[in-house]
């Protein structure tokens, strides 16, 4: 039965693991947690392949979202306490927090970096779209799906509300890192959220943070910088990672090529194609990509086919330390000599660079640059927390670059063919290391 | 090897030295909604589109020692010049960039201030709005730059011509 102020009769609860309880008062929550859109997120997973690196890492996106909307929760009631919060705009942060990644796909990265997507396009066409997200969205007046889909977008007209979920501290990030940190099972990443909660203050456009507080806001700091090294930077998850977007590509050239694969791979088309729909994209969720991963190791085209059981069974690419600016010397003479053993450059050397998985370190920036964290000084202003850290400060202002080459280093072991031009081809790649 | 930088090299190159980063941002995403071969993934922030992959890859390739960044000081942050180096060119004449043959679009561009790029790439943003809704967004989220009418005009007609010119250069690569 619905009440008429919207609350549901009794509160819901879930149990997790990182937050202990996620309470849900309101029935727009509750139905949408429901819906089949938000349910997809359980097939996937928070931190792609990093499975492969972390065999504790198979939580979902489902886990996350319900995770951001707890802290969602908490931060609006600290703040309605503190009397500087608009009450109308409740339900409309709440739904954000809790829609923020309905968009994303299986192993989301390599395919947006394939197929040139964007997980957010897809997030604002679930909730503006048919589906039953927007049905449920509706029920509180026409506007309100845009309004949830302009805050994820972060163009909505109340910026304090956007920089709740989306700044260099808002609620998205406190709680994957917390999550990321218990799932992999690594002891860094761990930062007194309670703490930060209670320092958080509202100010014009966005939260700012009592300087009372500053050492725990440098613990979050610490802990993004530490996790994005020693967790989703990780060497071997960067290879299955390689190895994933290789498949991709190899399987839209084939198509191109108009090959003829023993099973069709329906769900691809439409992205292979560019002319993906919502009912399309909907469909994916890992256990399909896992499934013609598992069919393709059965086909007759040699790359895709070792390329698959590579990613199915975990016998990755390795890697060297690599210097671009060196490499650019020997790069021709390396793809030669993968061309003479018959190996395709193009799926075997690789190289793969931090850029290549974007992730905000803190950093001051440049005047207007982006919106940096701010203490609330004694006095009444602001500060950039650079400049009254040296915590921060000291790994602010670092540049943070890597490059890595991958290969497969069992098949340039195997020297019962082309010793010769192997033995090269590994001293070259080793003279990187070095 | 590193095809994404090298088109940014290819850009630094055709505009020459670059007054900030945030100019720089301003210009690729400009480029990019022109059409121009660029996949760095933007997302909406106070001060207009901003791609955190672009930022590293400017970083990535500073430290390659393929563009020279030069830092000043400014009341109280500060501020970056970009330009390529010959190492830089080195690479770019070594690893085929696909990227469009020298015009003066690029140029033209960057000779623009950064509070008029911060604008342009802003209605750009937003231009499936109507042009009343994208007048009032500049005027929410730029109210400290105190935009007039003249300058949303003007941003709409550099836009027009901006497609123009583009268009005729892309399809001739």
């Amino acid at each position: 039965m619905r009440r008429p102020d919207g609350e549901l009769e009794e509160e819901k609860v879930f149990k997790d693991p990182v937050h202990r309880y996620i309470h849900v008062r309101d029935e727009l929550i509750w139905d949408l947690i429901g819906t089949k859109e938000f349910q997809r997120l359980r097939r996937i997973r928070q931190l792609g392949t990093t499975y492969v690196t972390f065999h504790g890492a198979e939580h979902t996106r489902f886990n996350h979202s319900l995770g951001v909307y707890e802290i969602m929760r908490r931060m609006v009631e600290n703040l309605e306490k503190k009397g500087k919060w608009d009450a109308d705009e409740r339900l409309v942060c709440l739904a954000s927090a809790l829609l923020h990644d309905v968009g994303h796909g299986p192993f989301s990265h390599s395919f947006e970096k394939i197929f040139h997507m964007d997980h957010e396009k897809w997030t604002r066409e679930i909730i503006l779209g048919d589906t039953e997200i927007n049905s449920v969205l509706r029920r509180m007046d026409d506007d309100f799906p845009l309004k949830v889909a302009d805050v994820i977008a972060k163009t909505y007209d109340n910026k304090l509300l956007v920089s709740l979920i989306s700044s260099q501290i808002d609620a998205d990030r406190m709680d994957y890192l917390l999550r990321d940190a218990f799932y992999t099972g690594v002891s860094y990443g761990q930062f007194d959220m309670e703490r930060i909660l209670r320092v958080m203050r509202a100010d014009e456009d966005q939260a700012v943070f009592k300087h009372s507080g500053m050492h725990a806001v440098e613990d979050y700091i610490m802990s993004r910088y530490q996790m994005y090294w020693q967790v989703y930077f990780h060497p071997v998850t960067r290879s299955a990672e390689v190895i994933l977007s290789k498949i991709l590509h190899r399987a839209k050239e084939l198509l191109a090529q108009d090959y003829a694969f023993k099973l069709t791979p329906h769900h691809f088309l439409s992205m292979f194609n560019g002319k993906v729909t919502l009912r399309d994209y909907l469909k994916m969720d890992e256990s399909v990509i896992l499934f013609y991963f598992q069919e393709w190791e059965e086909e007759e085209d040699s790359i895709l086919k070792d390329l698959c059981s590579r990613f199915m069974h975990r016998h990755l690419f390795k890697y060297v330390e690599c210097d671009p600016s060196k490499q650019m010397v020997i790069w021709q003479e390396l793809r030669d000599l993968y061309q003479k053993i018959g190996l395709d450059p193009d799926y075997y050397l690789v190289i793969d660079s931090s850029s290549d998985l974007p992730y905000d370190f803190y950093r001051a920036g440049e005047k207007d640059e982006r919106v940096p964290i701010h203490l609330l000084m004694p006095d009444g202003k602001l500060r950039e927390l650079s400049r009254e850290s040296d915590l921060v400060e000291s790994i602010s202002g670092k540049k943070r670059t890597d490059h890595k080459l991958y290969y497969p280093k069992d098949l340039l072991m195997d020297q019962t063919e082309f010793p010769e031009e192997k033995q090269r081809i590994m001293a070259l790649l080793v003279n990187q290391e070095g | 090897m590193l095809h994404e930088h090298a088109k940014i090299m290819a850009l630094i190159n055709q505009t020459g030295e670059i007054e900030g980063r945030k100019k720089l941002q301003k210009i690729v995403y400009i480029a990019k909604k022109m059409d121009f071969p660029f996949y760095e993934k933007y997302q909406f922030h106070m001060y207009g589109p901003y791609s955190e992959e672009l930022t590293l890859r400017v970083e990535e390739m500073c430290e390659l020692e393929f563009v020279t960044e030069v830092k000043e000081q400014q009341t109280g942050y500060q501020h970056y010049r970009y330009e390529l180096s010959d190492k830089g060119r080195e690479f770019l004449s070594v690893m085929a960039e696909g990227f469009p043959e020298e015009t003066e679009i690029l140029q033209e561009m960057n000779g623009y201030s950064i509070r008029f790029l911060e604008l342009v790439s802003t209605v750009l943003y937003f231009e499936e709005l109507s042009r009343e809704e994208v007048t009032a967004k500049v005027s929410n989220w730029k109210a400290k730059l105190n935009y007039t009418q003249e300058d949303v005009d003007k941003a709409y007609a550099y836009i027009g011509r901006l497609r123009n010119n583009t268009f005729a250069v892309l399809n001739r690569v």
